[in-house]
């Protein structure tokens, strides 16, 4: 392993509260010293920070990374490899991959490539319900035991309240956090855009906000009843955030996190049919986009993170509604998130913990802060570079940006997992 | 912080501007897709070429000799596949008819790859209905500059050729749109000529626009479309000039959004004793197929105020006119 010396950078570390330009060596995969060398340190490689941001590696609670079943769309060398230029050290994927991740095996095989990989770490969530059929439970012990993080039925709400509640309780059993993308199937039914005036002037069936409040208020009444540990994933409405805030109000630990491109896009931006704004959840409101803003600023949104989709280019070209939803994320997560700060929404390091120390709360990892002894996941990013996000500068295998020619202020050129370099920008 | 292109947080009110795509740097009609984003002179124009159409002693006309219209429909159509074919042979264009079933086009990559094979033919325009909103406007997207489309439905977005004939019925009897009082009753939610209507009455400048119907049946937000909302028929037909009729499909009448056809007859069913609260020379329009007893009685179908067989011959004339106006040179320049 290598000993590294990162020299002069700006050193962001909200768990510890610390802004300061300062010195980090690293070397066994941790962070050794901060500010004065260890003794008798001789570095291996000095990375020379100035005029850039040191930082915990960025954490994203939900990246698909569409393998195995859909190598056509990315695979998991791909966006590790996407994720590390992005300054993204830790993935979380959801378990809708094919086969769903809800046997061992599975988890072993993903696993297994992501090793092969080398690159971010590949985190798994598993299917709370076998196939997330929503009629049996999974085996969570033995998915816990090959190392999901949490359990999570993705994108397929679970009908049945009973099966709902004994999945919570044997998810409790297991001391598991679940992870919800709250979703009323019925009010959902065939809809592909938010409900509202513009969905009735493209003639697009729309899904109301009640679809994701009446799912919320349902799985509050189940957390408040089992005591398992949820957190609601990629919240879409105003409505809905404040209902989490009441709640926690009233007493309940949850958490919540928003996908970056809800606190910048609404459904105005569909406009024509672009079928790169397809997004389950959908696009929303302005007055949703402006209360998720506001409840990542209150800090009733405690994380960030890309729900990141990749597709192939075919995914995308046809009539809006027979398109594939979702967005590429991994290489606007960074850029996005720091534009909250260069907006004046949040301070920077309040930006940067709602990405790094915030999500590695939410899933119970080590990882998110740089303190002395900590495992050296680390983003170094250039807040200067601008760029204008195209085709050519993305890495991910999946190019279905809405964001695509829009100016971007900040890139990762340098990262860091367990204290390996796995990511140098050719920029600099 | 600039951006680039894309607009981060649009303040513009809900329009679209599908304008841009159907128009030409000269302003003619380029691709006919939506009402929607079409100035007031090009409805206009249309309805004068449509006219000068049905008032020639001729009944063909050379203006597209030597084009070739293809009409692509992913769902099954009788009615208005027919017109629009006779519209295109009486402007002596060739015609090429394709029927897709939905099985076989369900994926966007068939899509473009037809159109490719079709272009190859050298197809002029393709005239185009299809299940999902926004087709038309994906395909027109995806042609060579010579080529142009026409919307002849898609999904619940619009139906403009449809909209356009009952504008030009309309005006045949009541030429003067500011004096006039419109109701659409119906199925508004998941009707597509109902969005055109409304968009091609608001831009004729109408005097006042209603819509009727239960609430199930109205797409959220359409009192932002320029419409009065009724949910109560007899309330809402007193004194209107013009009553457009929407159908009913049936799959809908089942305990989805209505609970029997028998009870949607009794609430929004026009019969002659509900047509005397409009205006005594009212106009009872429809798009048809005609669900006699649950829409409207046979006596108001085919009752005095009845236009509803005027719509159908007055829908040649408009394809005509649409189709003259659209056509492209091989260069690209408006053919007409």
């Amino acid at each position: 392993m290598s000993r590294i010396h990162i020299k002069g950078g700006r050193l962001i570390d909200p768990a510890n509260d610390i802004d300061a330009i300062t010195d980090l060596w690293i070397a066994d995969g941790k962070v050794q010293a901060i500010g004065h060398a260890p003794d008798g340190f001789s570095a291996d490689e000095t990375i020379n920070a100035e005029q850039l941001i040191v930082c915990p590696g960025l954490i994203d609670l939900s990246a698909r990374i569409r393998e195995p079943g859909q190598a056509h769309k990315a695979t998991i060398a791909s966006e590790t490899a996407a994720a590390a230029s992005a300054g993204i050290t830790t993935l979380v994927c959801p378990p809708d991959t094919q086969p769903v991740i809800d046997s061992a095996a599975i988890v072993e095989l993903i696993h297994l490539k992501a090793r092969q990989a080398n690159l971010s770490r590949l985190h798994m969530l598993g299917a709370l319900t076998c196939n997330l059929d929503g009629e049996l439970i999974s085996q969570m012990l033995s998915l816990k035991n090959a190392g999901v993080v949490g359990m999570s039925n993705a994108n397929k709400p679970v009908p049945n309240s009973l099966i709902l509640r004994r999945a919570f309780e044997y998810a409790c059993t297991h001391d598991l956090t679940v992870f919800i993308r709250p979703d009323d199937d019925g009010l959902s039914n065939t809809g592909c855009v938010h409900e509202g005036a513009l969905a009735s002037r493209l003639g697009l069936p729309g899904i109301p906000e009640a679809a994701e409040t009446v799912a919320v208020a349902r799985h509050l009444e189940l957390i408040e009843q089992t005591g398992v540990k949820a957190h609601f994933s990629q919240l879409s409405t105003a409505r809905a955030a404040n209902m989490i805030a009441r709640a926690r109000h009233d007493g309940l630990k949850v958490t919540a996190d928003v996908a970056v491109h809800h606190l910048y896009l609404t459904d105005i931006d569909i406009r024509d049919y672009n079928s790169a704004c397809h997004l389950i959840p959908p696009l929303r409101s302005e007055r949703d986009r402006d209360g998720l803003r506001d409840a990542v600023k209150r800090g009733v949104i405690d994380a960030i993170c890309s729900d990141h989709q990749p597709h192939e280019p075919d995914a995308k070209q046809a009539p809006f509604p027979d398109t594939e939803p979702g967005l590429s994320g991994l290489d606007t997560l960074l850029p996005l998130v720091k534009r909250l700060a260069d907006e004046k929404l949040l301070s920077l390091s309040e930006a940067i913990d709602r990405v790094t120390r915030s999500p590695a709360n939410i899933l119970g990892l080590e990882q998110g802060h740089l303190s002395v002894g900590a495992i050296a996941d680390i983003c170094i990013l250039d807040p200067d570079m601008n760029w204008v996000v195209n085709s050519d500068n993305l890495n991910s295998a999946g190019h279905n940006t809405p964001f695509i020619g829009w100016e971007m202020h900040g890139r990762a050129t340098r990262t860091l997992v367990n204290g390996q370099l796995i990511f140098s920008s050719d920029h600099d | 912080m600039s951006k680039v292109e894309t607009q981060a947080q649009p303040t513009q009110p809900v329009t679209l501007r599908p304008g841009n795509i159907q128009l030409d740097p000269q302003g003619k009609l380029r691709h006919f897709l939506a009402i929607e984003g079409l100035p007031k002179a090009v409805l206009t124009k249309i309805l004068d070429t449509a006219e000068s159409f049905t008032n020639s002693e001729e009944k063909k006309f050379e203006l597209l000799k030597g084009h070739t219209i293809a009409n692509l429909f992913f769902e099954p159509s009788t009615r208005t596949r027919t017109t629009f074919e006779l519209a295109a042979k009486r402007l002596s264009a060739d015609v090429l008819n394709i029927n897709i079933s939905a099985s076989s086009s369900s994926k966007g990559e068939t899509l473009l790859d037809m159109l490719r094979n079709l272009e190859a033919m050298h197809i002029d325009m393709f005239v185009v209905r299809h299940g999902s909103s926004g087709a038309a406007h994906f395909i027109a997207n995806h042609v060579p500059p010579h080529v142009s489309v026409l919307n002849a439905g898609d999904g619940s977005h619009e139906h403009p050729t449809q909209a356009m004939l009952d504008m030009f019925t309309i005006r045949q009897h009541k030429p003067d749109f500011p004096s006039l009082r419109v109701a659409i009753v119906g199925d508004l939610m998941h009707s597509r000529v109902a969005r055109s209507q409304i968009h091609a009455l608001n831009t004729l400048g109408v005097g006042e626009l209603r819509v009727i119907a239960p609430q199930t049946l109205l797409p959220v937000g359409i009192e932002k479309m320029g419409v009065q909302v009724y949910q109560h028929l007899d309330e809402g037909i007193k004194d209107v000039d013009v009553i457009i009729m929407l159908r009913l499909q049936r799959e809908r009448m089942h305990g989805a959004f209505i609970p029997s056809e028998h009870e949607y007859f009794k609430l929004y069913g026009m019969t002659e004793k509900r047509l005397a609260l409009a205006k005594p020379d009212v106009i009872v329009m429809h798009p048809g197929p005609i669900n006699r007893g649950v829409e409207m009685d046979s006596a108001v179908a085919d009752g005095s105020h009845s236009v509803i067989l005027q719509q159908v011959s007055n829908g040649i004339a408009v394809r005509m006119a649409a189709m003259a106006m659209a056509m492209r040179n091989p260069d690209g320049s408006s053919a007409s």
